[in-house]
């Protein structure tokens, strides 16, 4: 030894500082990615992750009381603001109560980001303590799922995770991390390489396809715009305003796409399919060209496929080319982004239109004549006594304005809030509706005021769907965020129900939930009694029985910012939601009322 | 339907070949075959598919098939232009009087015999469909006792290559 070689401090690592461990490394690439927000519970194989979350600064944690509401917050949360949601669980029953939002979330393209712990890999496939296949489970679910058993691989993979659940048509993708992974040590360094060969979403549309598309507008006579949820989630809607505008196109908006175009636009015919406005349902019928923009000819939308649309043309664009052909015949596909592709598509029109105008004024007269002799309505005062839901949900919505956000549940209330709020932006309708998921409305309106504080919040609920998620009021009154609930008490399983009065002679088989009224004098049991339950929770409950309450009710709830508000709307069970195509007929079957079918144009 | 041959080339991550069968039994189509081995690159592995559908399901197939994220590439290969194989091990029962047809018929399809027993041989036969069809239906009579059986192997003829048009653009 020389003397050189002193006893010195040893030389400075300059990556020293970023050795941490695996969950460490969690938090640190959450934050690089910019998260900002995230749902959780813990649990023992997510610990050592939760315990650096307690340190975290630049991440608020809301702790749900249930990992479904967790999923659904984080929808919500993405549905409301575009950004990924982000969910968190523990392995085994944590990550398996994740399940039904991460389907929800495949099925309507929301880019959520769900962790969840694993046990040690070293116990991976002994059947260990909350030892559940999450990957397995969930891999037809999701866009993608990764599993991480080393530390040093958790920020490739979350941020492969993010950047795939962001780009290309939006989707659920899971993170896996094992306790041994969480625990072990790593280098942290930022951004790591994105490794996906695989993944190359096609945004950037072809030309020729572009201007077959333009050529066709140009020549049909019954054109529509047909307008999916794709729409929302590209954030096109300002340029497929400018479309409708210079095309003259009449536009149809799905549940899914409920704002993406102005419902005050003279050009919207409102909703198409099963409970669509008769003329959204026979525009796309009696079309010679349907102009699909994000949008993937759901069972619901189509009715009985062969009988749909007999004589339209399709185009169809969507960044998804497995939608394109998958139920109906693209006569022009389009693989593109919205965002990109429409505008390209307007200037191939004008280049196309400068030689002759679209002659659509005949299709227009029959058009304006639908929405002249159809428009949406519903019976204000039931028979028996109670009130009609249709004015409850109007009224909600006439108060509260478009800056508000709605997230319905899944049923009759969903189909009223989809009819008669009035969207005039999108992210501002939020609702489960590919997988159809009761209990998505209480926590996805919870995960979007998380992500826009300052707007007005409503879940409009059935007492069906808030029987299964209402525990996340607490959530809500702990972390002050003061949703409001609508609950559309009809004391049943109310779209069962109207099936069963339609195709099942009536027999209500299990449909009654006996939390409201039977009519205005005879009381059901009332279980749980909803106004109670809203004050076990810490929220305001205000309940509603008489028309003169429902606009003094919904001020007030409105009014109310220290604590949730539910609102208990009592309301008729016999009302029903019409228009309505009956499944597995044609939609040229579409009923205005019940018995009641519009004049049908014999071709 | 009809039968269509497929080269996957595929990312060599855990779980790869759960998701291509998953996704092939959740949308519902029958795989008649799957052979999967490594490639001539390290971390990609190359599977063979044969796939009973029509035109228009195996256009959602190959399309689904694009948005695994851990599949590369997908090649439909057609039968003219590719190389096809089957690979089969047979145990087929002999007695001292059938023993010299067997051989016979092994070498007439340049099969060959990998183990011998006093009551039984084992045949190895390599070719397409049609050939280990015919040497199966010789063996026959004399008694299969066992089989055991690849997936359908192929390539495309001539000097082109799947993995150099992946990685040339």
């Amino acid at each position: 030894m020389t003397a050189d070689a002193a006893p010195t401090a040893p030389p400075r690592d300059p990556a020293a500082k970023n050795v941490m461990t695996g969950s460490g490394a969690i938090l640190a690439s959450l934050e690089k990615l910019g998260v900002t927000d995230v749902f959780g519970i813990p649990g023992g194989a997510i610990m050592p992750f939760y315990d650096e979350l307690m340190s975290s600064t630049a991440i608020r944690h809301i702790l749900t009381r249930h990992e479904q509401g967790a999923g659904h917050a984080a929808e919500g949360y993405a549905a409301a603001s575009g950004r990924v949601g982000v969910a968190i669980a523990t392995s085994g029953p944590g990550a398996t109560n994740l399940v039904t939002a991460i389907a929800d979330a495949y099925m309507d393209s929301v880019p959520l980001l769900a962790i969840t712990g694993q046990v040690f890999s070293t116990s991976m496939g002994t059947d260990a303590f909350q030892e559940v296949d999450i990957v397995g489970i969930t891999m037809p679910i999701t866009k993608h799922s990764i599993l991480v058993k080393k530390a040093e691989d958790v920020p490739a993979a979350l941020a492969a995770a993010y950047h795939i659940a962001s780009t290309g048509r939006p989707g659920p993708v899971l993170v896996d991390i094992t306790k041994d992974a969480q625990q072990g040590q790593m280098t942290f360094s930022w951004p790591p390489k994105l490794d996906l060969p695989g993944y190359r979403p096609v945004t950037k549309a072809h030309g020729k396809q572009i201007t077959a598309a333009a050529e066709l507008i140009l020549e049909a006579q019954r054109p529509v715009l047909y307008v999916g949820g794709g729409v929302v989630r590209a954030g096109a809607h300002r340029e497929l305003l400018k479309l409708a505008d210079r095309t003259g196109l009449p536009v149809v908006t799905t549940l899914m796409a409920r704002g993406a175009f102005p419902d005050s636009h003279p050009h919207h015919l409102g909703m198409p399919g099963m409970h669509g406005t008769v003329p959204a349902v026979l525009a796309l019928q009696e079309s010679d060209l349907i102009v699909a923009l994000g949008a993937r000819f759901d069972d619901r939308v189509t009715g009985k496929v062969a009988e749909f649309a007999p004589h339209a043309k399709v185009v169809h664009v969507d960044i998804d080319p497995a939608e394109i052909g998958k139920i109906k015949h693209a006569d022009v596909p389009i693989v593109g982004d919205l965002k990109d592709v429409l505008p390209e598509l307007l200037d191939a029109y004008e280049a196309v239109a400068k030689k002759a105008k679209p002659d659509t004024d005949e299709w227009w007269v029959r058009l304006d004549q639908l929405k002249a002799n159809y428009p949406l309505g519903y019976t204000d005062d039931p028979d028996d006594g109670l009130l009609a839901p249709q004015t409850v949900i109007e009224r909600i919505g006439a108060l509260s304005g478009p800056e508000a956000i709605y997230a319905a549940g899944v049923g009759q209330h969903q189909m009223w809030a989809a009819q008669f709020i009035k969207y005039e932006r999108p992210n501002s309708w939020l609702n489960s509706g590919g997988a159809g998921t009761m209990g998505y409305s209480v926590p996805a309106a919870m995960g979007a005021k998380v992500a826009q504080p300052d707007r007005l919040v409503w879940a409009i609920d059935g007492d069906g769907c808030f029987q299964m998620t209402n525990q996340e009021l607490a959530t809500c009154t702990i972390n002050d965020i003061p949703i409001k609930v609508a609950v559309i008490n009809n004391s049943s399983l109310g779209m069962v129900r109207q099936w069963q009065s339609l195709f099942y002679d009536g027999r209500h088989s299990f449909t009654d939930l006996n939390t409201g009224h039977m009519n205005a004098t005879e009381q059901t049991r009332m279980v749980p009694d909803f106004v109670k339950l809203a004050e076990a929770y810490g929220a305001l409950g205000i309940r509603v029985t008489k028309p003169e309450e429902i606009d003094p009710a919904i001020k007030l709830a409105i009014e109310t910012n220290d604590r949730p508000v539910v609102i208990d709307f009592i309301v008729s069970r016999d009302a029903m939601v019409w228009p309505m195509v009956p499944q597995g007929v044609g939609n040229s079957q579409v009923q205005y009322a019940r018995d009641l079918a519009p004049t049908w144009e014999e071709e | 339907m009809s039968r269509h041959v497929l080269s996957l080339l595929v990312e060599d991550k855990p779980g790869l070949l759960t998701r291509v069968a998953g996704l092939f039994a959740r949308r519902g189509f029958n795989i008649e075959s799957l052979a999967v081995g490594h490639s001539e690159i390290e971390g990609l592995s190359r599977i063979t598919v044969v796939v009973d559908v029509d035109e228009l399901p195996l256009e959602q197939v190959t399309k689904q098939l694009n948005k695994l994220v851990n599949v590369i590439k997908i090649v439909e290969l057609d039968p003219d232009a590719s190389v096809q194989r089957e690979h089969l091990l047979i145990k087929v029962k002999v007695e001292a009087n059938t023993r010299s047809q067997i051989l016979e018929a092994v070498t007439l399809f340049r099969a060959r015999v990998v183990d011998v027993a006093p009551d039984a041989l084992v045949v190895e036969v390599t070719g397409d469909s049609g050939k280990v069809q015919a040497l199966l239906r010789m063996l026959e009579p004399y008694g299969i006792k066992e089989i055991a059986q690849s997936g359908l192997l192929a390539i495309g003829r001539g000097g082109k290559s799947i993995t150099e048009r992946v990685f040339k653009s």
